[in-house]
């Protein structure tokens, strides 16, 4: 994986030590809040419902043992013993002290890792498919690709006060791990029929109070144009985006209203000029950053058999595990979903824990998935039965990945200050439900995504089911969606019909479950069915 | 009843208006009638206190309980980490939250 070089760490010692004097100053009265909170968040710094909230940046969702140690150190000086891995590919703590936080963030630049444009009107972390390097379906392992986007974006003079918030993700294969296309800039890595390797460019999705999924632009950039047109796409945005209404101001707005055809066209009026002055690095440093991303030292001829005889194990790897691109070897998704727990939330131990297996068996390498979940990339078949073991040990060896338990939910009005209502209690609901009555093990794949409010930060347009919280004159109520999907064949949840309180939603999500098991042919997902017989069935057993 | 609320400048924890000083606890919030911006532009100008408003509460048999669900979900912790709220060896703290 990338390892800073002088310059990038010495960028992030600077910012601790600028905002280590910010603090101080704020701490002094000589900056009022005013004055102060632009700067704190810069930094990653929220002030939530009951505390600071940091959110500290993990780079298209990979990470080491040493980092993911740190993050639970982190979590017990500084929080209250837990973490929360968001949709993202982030973590968040929600218990800082400000005046700590200086210290913190020292702490984290000892292991390469900052919060830095985590929040603001800036570029955000880089997401990526949090299989890639691994995954036997890629085209190329995508990271650098989004290392180069992360240097480019990182303090981009030009793009730090963009006119709304900006987050880009990278991936490489025909199947879509990352929300592609629910980004303001989505980058496929594709083979055109020259057999060149370039990017199909997908500008002006998102999901928030007006969802779009993003248009092609560009069927191919060349390579050594990625920093250029990408900088072009910002240009006509950061030039056109508007500044007068921050629900209006995302470029999926600009896109719509431009239409893509004129968008495109003035993003290569504008590529056009930018290739004249010379801005994209030479392909000598996309190959340096490659270097980083080399396959680990993979045992030639590992076996490739696994023993499946006990059924507890079998399930775990039918469920939450990955075919790798060597042979002998497979990717584990640690999920952070038992039966009841909070979505994404690990506590110092089981990071620990976590970070203790990848150093031992998966080549030093974890990933945070959007999906709130840890991925093992590369474990050798022949130890995944001991890794299985010490993960199910510690209440990490739940197999639900893509069930209707591993559900991504928003922290919600348990913690977040822009929610209308609580995500957490409801997911909790649905996953105890769901295993006490048996119905979770037949469902299948079953995407389940619930926010607190229309931002949308627990994805709820993308799941096959959505819960939308929302405040009736100050009770919670719950909307329902049917039939949204965040994997390549993209689509946007349709609202069922009137909301729920937190009982019925948890009964209406059951009862769609159970239109799905009546109704389903064979090999059908729930989304197949929802697709095939439309919305009608559903409303008929949910309204009556 | 109308209360001021606010979160700590160091520490961010929530906090609510005494008459004299802040406190953690909500049972001990003050009816600050029309009194509430004033109070919550003077304490944050001394820094003794971040981004305070004022609220709608009821003052009850049981303690000072915020009208909005929001200040109330604030005033305990959260519902999902009881051993996180204030009083968390205490089982019916829930209770009036939601």
């Amino acid at each position: 994986m990338y390892q800073y070089d002088k310059y990038d760490q010495a960028m992030v010692d600077a910012r601790v030590a600028e905002y280590r004097d910010q603090v101080r100053r704020r701490l002094e009265g000589k900056l009022t809040e005013d004055q102060f909170k632009p700067l704190r968040l810069q930094n990653g710094l929220y002030l939530q419902l009951h505390a600071y909230m940091l959110r500290v940046a993990v780079p298209y969702g990979t990470l080491n043992a040493r980092q993911m140690h740190k993050l639970a150190d982190i979590a017990d000086k500084y929080d209250r013993g837990y973490g929360h891995f968001t949709t993202r590919q982030n973590i968040q703590y929600n218990w800082i002290k400000l005046e700590e936080t200086p210290d913190l963030l020292a702490e984290l630049a000892s292991v390469e890792m900052h919060a830095i444009q985590t929040s603001g009107n800036c570029i955000r972390n880089i997401s990526s498919d949090h299989y890639a390097g691994a995954a036997a379906d890629e085209l190329v392992d995508p990271r650098p690709y989004a290392e180069l986007l992360r240097q480019w974006s990182s303090f981009h003079p030009e793009f730090l006060h963009l006119p709304r918030k900006f987050k880009i993700a990278v991936i490489a294969s025909e199947t879509d791990r990352a929300a592609m296309r629910l980004h303001d800039i989505g980058i496929r890595i594709v083979r055109n029929d020259a057999g060149e390797v370039g990017a199909a460019f997908y500008v002006g999705g998102g999901m928030g109070r007006t969802p779009m999924i993003a248009p092609c632009i560009r069927e191919f950039v060349p390579l050594d144009q990625l920093v250029t047109y990408s900088e072009a796409c910002l240009r006509v945005y950061n030039r056109h985006g508007r500044r007068d209404n921050k629900y209006k101001a995302r470029i999926k707005i600009l896109v719509h209203e431009l239409g893509a055809e004129e968008y495109a066209r003035q993003v290569e009026e504008e590529f056009a000029h930018l290739l004249t002055q010379g801005i994209e690095p030479p392909l000598a440093e996309l190959e340096r950053i490659g270097a980083y991303f080399a396959d680990p030292p993979f045992e030639t001829g590992a076996s490739d058999t696994l023993d499946l005889s006990d059924p507890d194990f079998a399930l775990w790897v039918e469920r939450n595990c990955h075919a790798h691109k060597q042979p002998g070897y497979i990717s584990a998704t640690i999920s952070l979903k038992p039966v009841g727990g909070i979505p994404g939330d690990a506590s110092a131990e089981q990071m620990h824990l976590m970070a203790q297996i990848a150093e031992l068996y998966s080549f030093d390498e974890m990933r945070v998935t959007h999906a709130q979940n840890i991925v093992l990339p590369h474990i050798r078949k022949a130890d995944l039965y001991a890794v299985w073991q010490q993960l199910d040990e510690a209440g990490l060896g739940t197999a639900n990945l893509d069930g209707i338990g591993d559900i991504i939910a928003c922290p919600g009005l348990d913690y977040c200050s822009l929610a209308n209502a609580r995500s957490i209690p409801v997911a909790q609901k649905i996953s105890e439900r769901f295993a006490a009555n048996g119905k979770g093990d037949t469902l299948g794949e079953l995407k389940l995504k619930i926010s607190g409010c229309i931002n949308a930060c627990g994805h709820h347009h993308a799941g096959h089911i959505g819960i939308l919280g929302v405040d009736r004159k100050g009770t919670e109520n719950y909307q329902l969606l049917l039939g949204g999907s965040e994997a390549a064949d993209t689509s946007l949840g349709k609202i069922t019909g009137p909301g729920f309180d937190e009982d019925g939603i948890v009964n209406a999500v059951e009862t769609a479950a159970d239109v799905y098991l009546r109704e389903r042919q064979e090999g059908e997902r729930f989304l197949d069915t929802y697709r095939r017989i439309g919305m009608e069935p559903f409303k008929e057993a949910l309204y009556g | 009843m109308k209360i001021v609320t606010g979160n700590d400048l160091k520490t961010g924890a929530v906090t609510w208006w005494t008459g004299v000083d802040w406190s953690l606890y909500v049972d001990d919030a003050v009816d600050v009638a029309e009194q509430g911006e004033a109070i919550a532009a003077r304490e944050e100008a001394a820094r003794r206190v971040n981004a305070p408003y004022v609220i709608e509460a009821d003052k009850t048999a049981d303690g000072v309980r915020p009208a909005h669900i929001k200040d109330r979900i604030r005033a305990l912790g959260p519902t999902v980490r009881m051993d996180l709220t204030l009083k968390p060896a205490d089982p019916e703290s829930r209770d009036w939250v939601i």
